[in-house]
């Protein structure tokens, strides 16, 4: 948590002036009761009416330059306090930036929008109240203590037991109830966390008829929630009982010592009250303050929750900065020995040896376990690419597709073996670089809030209206586009709501292509389209990228049958590897892939084939 | 501007008029508004009233109590003359009399504020209840067409506040204004003229409070544009932070954050400092009032018409007097808020739920599965126009096949035989009974519904599996899991079956996801089948495989297959065309290919060679 103070640095000033300020203002507001006492005993005793006139006008001054002080220090304070979560914000946002995917999958967006927004909100006021009232406070109290040793120092010896006292409670109630706090929040996060779900699956539920269960698990939530809630309230209600107790307590004991030295003369009447005064202004400081702990409390928690965010360590290997090229060099040059081999013995269906010095992109004996997870997703990948080639990559669900084109723009890292670009590791390029030379349509085809055209202008910001055109056209959404009011610029909402499913998918492909990318990757990225749309798409593209070498997932033999390489992969690993005829006579998976989906019909399609090869 | 120009100025002034009229209407309505929500809110509070009743008698007790005390000191002083003049006998009374206030208060202080957290905490648990039961039965229009984040945010953070409000406002406002009542009768009774000089002084500070509230309204309704504008960023950027990255954007979104983040940090500084500046000008209203005590009551004094403790009495009751009136403006504009926020709650909790059920509906239960849809029309919005005289009839244990380009109203079909909306015209009857006269709940379970957006709860692959049969052992999971093929990669999971996945699934691919929704289906064995895409992310080997399983399982069971796949559907004994919410072709396979229309196309496009 202590991490977190860094963002104070750059208001180090406003940070100390603040509480100055408010030093200021405190120690004005310690004389009113030594003004008051004087009143008493010279003003009232000697019956000095222009005297208590001066005494009179010196509260009034002093209550001026408390105001000043006390305006000066709270603009310190909420500037301190601003710039801070500002920074922080600001901060947190870059470090989430730089997570990597496997972060991104541990931690889920969700928790990270939270703690972006409301826990900073929430760290943003704990500061601004410390810096504005959590030393006050003490400087109040410690001030009046002071402050009555100036007036009698046996009567001030109670004030040395009391605050003590006090401080044990006040903080022992806070240290207590701090782990509850956070219970609660998490009590809360799962509230929240039901309550999407049943707006996010209500179909679901509903098909199911799961209502009435899923009631009852909220019951149960909400039921637990509010008994933390409860609890924690029990507990903090019992710090402002037990100070007015502590400081009364206190107030009488000052009364009775008081009262003996008055007897005897060491004492005036004047000064009790002052006396009483400064412990009466100790527990006024202390109920503000308890209002002020739960605020603090729950700030704390926050604040840990966001720090918990920033312990992740920037899992991107070379994004903002390319220390870390250095040791991945030294795992590749260890790892050259085995790559050496692995070019004679691979790629049985490639042209084996020479084609390896052309080679574009190169995978050797790569293999790539998630963090967590049992088992390799892909083990013993090695393939080789010329440029302008076209792979199409075909397999099961759950056999790595995603995960084997997910290594090439290196948004997991392997963990064995190599993925070499023009000769060179991947990890050897700047991540910039290496994204920049790839464009990728994801499976699911998320676009921002905005314009189509500031959508596709993430492929290339400096891509001109033509260009733009271009991709539209090439990706099959020209439609899309013209039947939209005010075309490139017709408004898309928050997640590209306003368009259908197999809208947004075109206008991804279009995003991509306006990068006009050296590698194009397309995760199964037609699914949402019909086979007439599709059909015209793979057409368009295949003249449209030209000397991109395009990776195409797909599910459909359809799909990749044209490709001049095909990866077939099962269970994570390379089944077969080669064109369509190659693969059709040696490779058992695909020839069951293909022929299930032209089943019966295989003669039909064979028919199809050769009639329009005839014309 | 101009227009005004042309216009003579009698017009302009009697349209300015016209401006603050509706101004003032407005501001009435947002009255009634409040006040009908306040009604409201007392509703939910009513169950606990015999406990407001017992923390208000505690208040009470309380204020007095806390005002007496300094009676009590005040009289304590007065004891204490001077050297040898002191009533030492007098004096221990006092003192025990202070101490055995000073204890009841403290534990009539710990009894309250543990009623108002009871009552709060189990008044917002009321409501969010409410709001979840009404989720359950909400037209899923509504969920359709609100944002997730909106709702979510009325049931989380604005039920938040509205607890906060609420606990403000039990536990300040009444024994503010009790003391503001109290101290003012203790010092009327006391001394008169003194009374009247914290009372004259003392409304300066609501005045001053009140002015900066209004100065820094437009400053908070700027910060909260802002917040607003910043959140949306966030959500859409680390929500989708992996697209972010497989385009490199992390610099570009990361400039477009600063942009917006400085903007919010510097109306908030405004906002927060201008607001902030509140209480040290009350504080120095406060100093008048005690400064102004000060004086004239010593001049009272020299005149012998007050004792220096009365005196003394008096100004700790200038100090409890004049801060309820700043914690009431404080708690006052708290209160507000929370108001506004009961408001957004309340407009969920009061949306007009689904139909309600036919009094003794008809519970469908082992349907044969002859579904017959009679010129039934229907539409989201009336201005388009969707599907019309809409006929169908399926025999039981047809295999229904619907296709179409994207947007002709497939989906639409299938929220019309679930029952998630209700048609405009004609009528759905299963086994010769209208869906509208059956239970919700036995319709829906009689189908088996599979939608391409998978959704998946967090929690165990167990949990997830169970969700229509919660009571199935883990060897019916495992065995539905095996006949959809999804026990092959669930068995690879770190923990098997009890692997936890979150909300969006995680690290599952989407077929993956699909797998695991048909096995959700497959374990409950429903009567009919509705299967929207839902293969669409599946590879075609495990495809048929999974289909095998489905038809052995569907036997004579009636089902609804949309899909882009042709070979999907190839097998259905009925295959609709749809185009534009119409069907425009009608039968089997081999007919539809035999009149050479729109279908033949389709289905020649798959094989068309790139």
């Amino acid at each position: 948590m202590k991490k977190l103070f860094v963002y104070l640095k750059d208001y180090k000033f406003e940070s100390v002036m603040a509480p100055l300020f408010k030093l200021l203002e405190a120690g004005f507001e310690l004389f009113i009761p030594l003004v008051m006492a004087a009143i008493i005993d010279k003003g009232i005793a000697n019956q000095d009416k222009p005297f208590v006139l001066k005494m009179g006008g010196v509260l009034v001054i002093l209550g001026v330059v408390g105001l000043v002080s006390a305006i000066t220090a709270q603009y310190f304070a909420a500037k301190s306090a601003v710039g801070f979560s500002t920074k922080l914000r600001q901060s947190l946002f870059e470090h989430i930036q730089s997570l990597n995917f496997t972060n991104i999958d541990q931690v889920g967006p969700s928790t990270l929008i939270t703690r972006m927004t409301s826990d900073i909100n929430q760290i943003q006021s704990g500061v601004n109240l410390v810096l504005r009232l959590f030393l006050r406070s003490p400087i109040i109290v410690f001030g009046a203590m002071i402050m009555a040793f100036t007036i009698d120092v046996k009567s001030a010896l109670i004030f040395v037991i009391a605050i003590p006292l006090l401080a044990l409670v006040v903080f022992g109630i806070m240290l207590y109830t701090m782990p509850l706090y956070k219970k609660v929040q998490n009590a809360l996060d799962k509230v929240l966390g039901i309550s999407r779900e049943n707006l996010t699956g209500a179909r679901v539920i509903r098909a199911f008829h799961q209502e009435q269960r899923e009631v009852e698990k909220f019951e149960g939530l909400n039921n637990n929630l509010s008994k933390l809630q409860t609890n924690v309230a029990r507990i903090s209600a019992i710090m402002n009982p037990v100070t007015y107790v502590i400081v009364n307590v206190a107030t009488i004991a000052l009364i009775y010592s008081g009262a003996i030295q008055v007897n005897i003369g060491t004492l005036t009447q004047g000064e009790v009250i002052a006396l009483v005064n400064y412990m009466s202004q100790i527990l006024v400081e202390l109920v503000k303050l308890a209002n002020l702990i739960i605020t603090v409390t729950k700030s704390l928690a926050c604040a840990d929750r966001v720090s918990q965010v920033f312990d992740i360590p920037a899992g991107e290997n070379y994004s903002f900065n390319d220390e870390r090229i250095k040791s991945e060099e030294k795992y590749i040059s260890h790892n050259d020995v085995s790559s050496l081999a692995v070019n004679k013995t691979c790629e049985k269906t490639s042209k084996g040896e020479t084609a390896d010095t052309s080679a574009y992109l190169t995978f050797s004996h790569v293999g790539l376990t998630y963090e967590g997870a049992g088992a390799e997703t892909l083990s013993d990948i090695s393939f080789s690419v010329k440029k302008g080639m076209t792979v199409g990559i075909i397999g099961g669900t759950g056999s790595g597709k995603t995960s084997l084109i997910n290594l090439i723009p290196g948004f997991y890292q392997a963990t064995k073996g190599q993925i070499l670009l023009e000769g060179k590791s991947i990890y050897d390029y700047p991540c910039d670089d290496l994204r920049n030379r790839v464009g990728i349509v994801p499976q699911k085809a998320v676009l921002f809030k905005g314009t189509i055209r500031s959508n596709l202008l993430w492929g290339n910001e400096n891509a001109t209206d033509d260009e733009l055109m271009r991709a539209v056209t090439t990706a099959q959404a020209k439609e899309v586009v013209e039947g939209k009011q005010g075309q490139l610029d017709a408004v898309i909402e928050q997640g590209g709501k306003n368009l259908s499913g197999g809208q947004r998918q075109r206008l991804t492909i279009a995003r991509a292509l306006v990068k006009r990318p050296e590698i194009l990757i397309l995760d199964d990225s037609a699914s949402a389209l019909d086979f007439a749309t599709d059909a015209s798409l793979k057409k368009a593209l295949k003249q449209d990228t030209a000397g991109m070498t395009t990776f195409i997932v797909s599910q459909r033999a359809s799909s990749i049958s044209h490709a001049d390489l095909i990866l077939v992969l099962d269970d994570g690993k390379i089944v077969g590897m080669g064109n369509n005829n190659e693969l059709l006579q040696n490779c058992e998976v695909y020839k069951e892939i293909y022929y299930s989906q032209f089943q019966e019909h295989g003669e039909e399609v064979q028919n199809n084939v050769e009639s329009k090869a005839e014309i | 501007m101009l227009k005004a120009k042309q216009k003579s100025n009698l017009q302009t002034e009697q349209s300015a008029n016209k401006e603050d009229k509706k101004n003032i209407d407005q501001k009435t309505k947002n009255r009634i508004n409040q006040k009908a929500t306040i009604k409201k809110i007392l509703d939910y509070i009513k169950k606990y009233r015999l406990l407001v009743l017992f923390s208000l008698v505690l208040a009470a007790l309380i204020v007095a109590l806390t005002l007496y005390v300094p009676v009590m000191i005040g009289n304590a002083v007065d004891l204490i003359l001077g050297k040898g003049n002191v009533d030492f006998d007098a004096l221990f009374k006092i003192l025990y009399k202070i101490a055995a206030a000073v204890i009841v208060t403290a534990i009539a202080q710990w009894v309250m504020n543990t009623t108002n957290n009871y009552i709060t905490y189990h008044v917002i648990q009321d409501i969010r209840e409410a709001a979840f039961k009404k989720i359950q039965i909400l037209d899923l229009k509504y969920i359709d067409s609100k944002s997730y984040g909106d709702i979510v945010s009325r049931m989380i953070a604005d039920v938040d506040t509205f607890a906060d409000g609420l606990l403000m406002g039990f536990t300040q406002l009444f024994t503010g204004i009790l003391t503001i009542g109290g101290t003012l009768i203790f010092m009327l009774i006391t001394n008169v003229p003194i009374a009247l000089v914290v009372v004259c002084i003392t409304p300066i500070s609501i005045l001053v409070a009140r002015f900066i509230a209004t100065k820094t309204y437009s400053m908070f309704q700027e910060q909260s544009k802002t917040r607003g504008e910043e959140t949306a960023l966030i959500e859409e950027m680390v929500g989708n932070q992996k697209v972010v990255k497989m385009f490199a954007r992390e610099k570009a979104v990361t400039e477009e954050f600063r942009e917006i983040n400085n903007r919010l940090g510097k109306c908030s500084l405004k906002a927060i400092f201008y607001s902030s500046t509140t209480n040290p000008a009350t504080r120095f209203v406060n100093s008048l009032v005690y400064a102004g005590v000060g004086i004239f009551g010593a001049f009272l004094a020299i005149r012998g018409g007050i004792t220096v403790g009365r005196l003394s009495c008096f100004l700790s009751y200038a100090n409890q007097y004049t801060k309820p009136f700043n914690e009431i403006s404080g708690v006052i504009t708290e209160l507000q808020n929370a108001i506004a926020c009961a408001a957004r709650i309340f407009e969920l909790i009061e949306q007009e739920p689904q139909l309600p059920e036919k009094e003794n509906a008809f519970v469908l239960s082992n349907a044969k599965g002859n579904v017959v849809l009679n010129d039934v029309s229907f539409s989201y919005t009336p201005e388009q126009k969707l599907i019309e005289n809409f006929n169908l009839s399926v025999k039981p244990g047809q295999r229904v096949a619907i296709v179409g380009p994207t947007g002709c109203g497939k989906t639409t079909v299938i929220n019309l035989l679930m029952r998630f909306y209700d048609v405009k015209k004609g009528g759905i009857s299963i086994d010769g009974t209208d869906i509208r006269d059956m239970t919700r709940g036995s319709l829906r379970t009689s189908y088996g519904m599979v939608l391409q957006e998978t959704w998946l709860r967090s929690g165990t692959i167990l949990d997830n599996l169970r969700m229509g049969k919660p009571d199935a052992s883990r060897e019916e999971v495992i065995e539905a899991a095996k006949q959809s093929h999804a026990h092959s990669f669930i068995k690879r999971l770190p923990n098997g079956y009890d692997t936890v996945i979150n909300e969006d699934g995680g690290s599952l691919s989407q077929g993956q996801k699909q797998l695991l929704c048909i096995a959700r289906v497959m374990l409950c064995l429903p009567p009919m089948l509705i299967l929207d895409e839902a293969t669409s992310s599946i590879d075609t080997r495990t495809e048929i495989q999974i289909q095998k399983a489905f038809a052995k399982m569907m036997k004579g069971r009636t089902s609804f297959i949309v899909a882009h796949r042709l070979s999907t559907i190839k097998e259905a004994d009925v295959i609709l065309v749809m185009k534009d919410g119409n069907i425009i072709e009608q039968g089997t396979h081999e007919e539809l290919l035999g009149m050479g229309g729109f279908y033949c196309n389709l289905y020649n496009s798959q094989f068309a060679k790139a």
